[in-house]
């Protein structure tokens, strides 16, 4: 007993200086969410339902736009595909647990959650196939990270109800993703990806139901891809 | 806009379940399947890709036809905030050490 709690309180506590950066996406995630034109009850429910940041954000600014349901599910398994990794990288400490906890910590499953628990779980001294002990750790660092997502969207979308209807933060939600985007473009395959992407969307906005923008992001990741190469480990072989 | 609450609430619980399979997949099927490398390659470029097409839309079209002038506000405020962002992550960059 008392070391379920010492570990849950060690996740919370690794997960403290995260929430500092992930507060602010929630406040401003709660306001474009109502600009966008969501009912407020259901800009805060997705926060729950959906939990993963990014797509929540492209999801409102989708359904603020009147995309169809496929693309806005489609656009979100391409954002969220990334958690296929984590997915695989953790499963190997979790292991032991039994499926229902599996089903639990699955949910918490976010980026800045993985950060937390994946260092934890490879510390020196750490058992490779993970101690039934990791899952306080892990249901902590959740929690906590759940806790003040489902907080900040709630003031974001307070403050967002004070706004007034004539000013454009539909486009607050581009300069948004101009501020999340420059740190991804750290080398010339990713800047190739971006441009692409950037290009297809613009020259296919016409296009129906929105799907200039599900084309665009295949082009760019695949002009990523290419301008990238073969990966060095493929020379080995003759 | 022109949904219901209702189609937008399913719309909504849709997502969720698609979030949730795409985490819990390899926790449950561990072993028994695996990531094509060409896909784990092909990850690192989703957020560029997925965010510019969002952006560029929104900065080159305003109502809807190519604007690629100084008078196009949003273009300007764009390439300003971008400029900004760039700017502060170099900042970070350097004095991260």
């Amino acid at each position: 007993m008392e070391e379920r709690r010492r570990e849950f309180l060690a996740g919370v506590k690794a997960e403290l200086p995260i929430l500092l950066g992930v507060s602010p996406f929630g406040l401003i995630y709660g306001v474009l969410a109502l600009s966008a034109g969501l009912p407020a009850a259901l800009a805060f429910a997705m926060s729950s339902v959906v939990f993963a940041g990014s797509a929540q954000f492209v999801g409102a600014q989708l359904i603020g736009t009147s995309a169809p349901g496929i693309v806005i599910l489609v656009t979100t398994f391409i954002i969220n595909l990334r958690h296929v990794l984590y997915s695989a990288s953790v499963a190997p400490y979790l292991r032991q647990l039994n499926t229902r906890w599996k089903c639990v910590l699955a949910y918490f499953l976010t980026d800045e959650v993985y950060a937390v628990a994946i260092t934890h779980f490879t510390q020196p001294g750490m058992s490779p196939s993970g101690s039934p002990s990791v899952r306080w750790y892990f249901l902590g660092a959740g929690l906590a990270q759940w806790s003040a997502w489902q907080a900040s969207t709630a003031v974001g979308i307070a403050l967002g109800a004070q706004i007034p209807p004539g000013w454009a933060l539909d486009f607050a939600i581009a300069l948004t993703f101009i501020a999340l985007v420059i740190p991804t473009l750290t080398d010339r395959p990713t800047v190739a990806a971006a441009l692409s992407a950037g290009i297809v969307a613009v020259l296919t906005a016409g296009w129906p139901y929105k799907l200039g923008l599900v084309l665009a992001a295949v082009v760019g990741i695949l002009i990523g891809l290419l301008v990238e190469g073969k990966p060095k480990e493929g020379v080995r072989r003759p | 806009m022109n949904t219901t609450p209702v189609a937008l609430g399913i719309l909504i619980v849709g997502m969720g379940a698609v979030t949730y399979a795409i985490r819990l997949s390899l926790i449950l099927l561990l072993g028994r399947l695996r990531v094509p490398p060409l896909v784990q390659r092909g990850l690192r470029f989703v957020p560029p890709a997925v965010l510019s097409a969002l952006i560029f839309p929104e900065l080159l079209l305003p109502g809807g036809t190519l604007m690629l002038s100084l008078g196009n506000v949003r273009l300007l405020a764009g390439v300003l905030a971008g400029l900004v962002a760039w700017q502060s992550k170099n900042v970070r960059a350097g004095s991260g050490k």
